[in-house]
């Protein structure tokens, strides 16, 4: 049976405790409406680049000397996975999430044979990872340093990854990261970026093409993979925020519950002690 | 006045413009081009250069580096890698954007389009004016 010192320290340092996961809360819900602002202004880009993209790779996509970005090598021996999370923890299940569905696609590809290489964004996903692969890194990607995600980030990704691809030491290159979908939940997502794969990709209006299709496509496609980062990127960082933002939400909540819970166990030993207290009084002036 | 267009000029991180303009002025990569109501249904990528955009409150100039536009008989999609408004545009951007370009230029493999891309840029500076 804890004293009643004990006890009250426990009460006021679970109470410091709300009071720090309250506060990421807010922190974090300040920062998910901005994530997801950035998210929201880079929608239109997006969507009009993989459309674009779409309708050029259903006319072009079907030749023989289609670009490489877009019809592969030919292989899919070396498989690259870009593995993107979180720098800083704290966030339920976030890094966790990811890392699984990576790990899964791994062993998965370990199974078939194939080579695994292993790009990674975020400082929790290399520490996770770095366990038990560590003879297939290839590379880190550090963005503590980064207050914002901007799309120069997500072109210096972009541009190691293509390099890797042009030097022939990938085949496939796969990106993982959250899906945003509410604060409560986001889904893993392992996007194939190279080949590129596009939905839909009917042909719809007839366009003039200045220079040739060709030549457009050759200059979209490593644009269309920085912009797939991208936009994973920004996907990611307002999964983040949610994910935090909920997590810290039951923590706040928990530890209301364990000081209502504490604070209950600390006035039952209070009036035990004072009614043993009195027991010993009475029963002392009976026996006299 | 002929009728108008809707133009939009969105850069990866934001939307910068969207207007109905009567005009839109293009740096096209084969030459400029100037878009109005009814033109071909056209995609062309873009040089970095000036894109101009006429609408009813006036001429709107931007400085773009890269990307694609996309022209219909109705609209015109500008979707740019980097996109500042003309009147935001100092030396010191500029002269990022020079760099970058040049840094571009010593990695990249197609030597002649990276060359091209720099002397666009200087080219620009001058229309610029600064």
């Amino acid at each position: 049976m804890p004293s009643l010192k004990d006890l009250k320290n426990r009460i006021g340092s679970v109470k410091n405790t709300r009071k720090i996961t309250k506060a990421m809360q807010m922190v974090a819900a300040a920062k998910l409406r901005r994530a997801q602002e950035a998210a929201e202004a880079a929608r239109p880009y997006a969507e009009r680049m993989n459309a674009v993209m779409s309708s050029l790779a259903a006319g072009v996509g079907k030749a023989e000397n289609a670009p490489k970005l877009l019809a592969g090598n030919g292989r899919d021996q070396v498989h690259l996975l870009v593995v993107m999370t979180a720098e800083r923890g704290l966030c339920g299940g976030f890094n966790s999430t990811i890392v699984r569905l990576a790990r899964q696609r791994i062993s998965e590809l370990l199974a078939q044979g194939k080579t695994v290489k292993i790009l990674t964004v975020g400082k929790k996903g290399r520490e996770q990872l770095k366990r038990d692969y560590t003879a297939n890194f290839v590379g880190h990607v550090d963005l503590s340093d980064v207050k914002r995600v901007g799309y120069v980030n997500a072109q210096n990704i972009a541009r190691e990854v293509l390099a890797a691809f042009e030097a022939g030491e990938c085949d496939v290159v796969t990106i993982f990261y959250n899906r945003f979908q509410s604060v409560i939940s986001q889904i893993p997502t392992a996007l194939q970026v190279i080949p590129a794969m596009f939905e839909g990709g009917a042909a719809n209006a007839l366009y003039d093409y200045e220079p040739s299709e060709e030549a457009i496509l050759a200059d979209l496609l490593p644009r269309g993979v920085a912009t797939q980062i991208f936009t994973a990127l920004l996907e990611n960082g307002a999964s983040e925020q949610g994910a935090r933002m909920s997590a810290m939400d039951n923590a706040t909540r928990n530890a209301g519950d364990m000081i209502n819970r504490l604070t209950i166990q600390y006035n039952r030993s209070r009036q035990a002690a004072i009614t043993k207290e009195l027991i010993e009084i009475i029963s002392g002036a009976e026996a006299l | 006045m002929a009728g108008t267009l809707q133009f939009d000029l969105v850069s990866p991180e934001r939307r910068l413009a969207s207007v109905a303009a009567s005009e839109v002025q293009i740096p096209g990569a084969d030459g400029d081009l100037t878009a109005m109501e009814g033109h071909s249904p056209t995609i062309t990528t873009l040089r970095p250069g000036i894109l101009r955009a006429v609408s009813a409150e006036g001429t709107k100039a931007y400085v773009v580096t890269g990307g694609f536009a996309e022209i219909s008989a109705t609209g015109v999609s500008v979707l740019a890698e980097r996109a500042v408004p003309l009147d935001e545009l100092t030396p010191v951007t500029l002269d990022a954007l020079v760099a970058d370009a040049c840094e571009a230029a010593a990695v990249n493999s197609d030597k002649d389009a990276a060359d091209k891309a720099v002397a666009d840029l200087t080219a620009m500076r001058v229309a610029a004016g600064l």
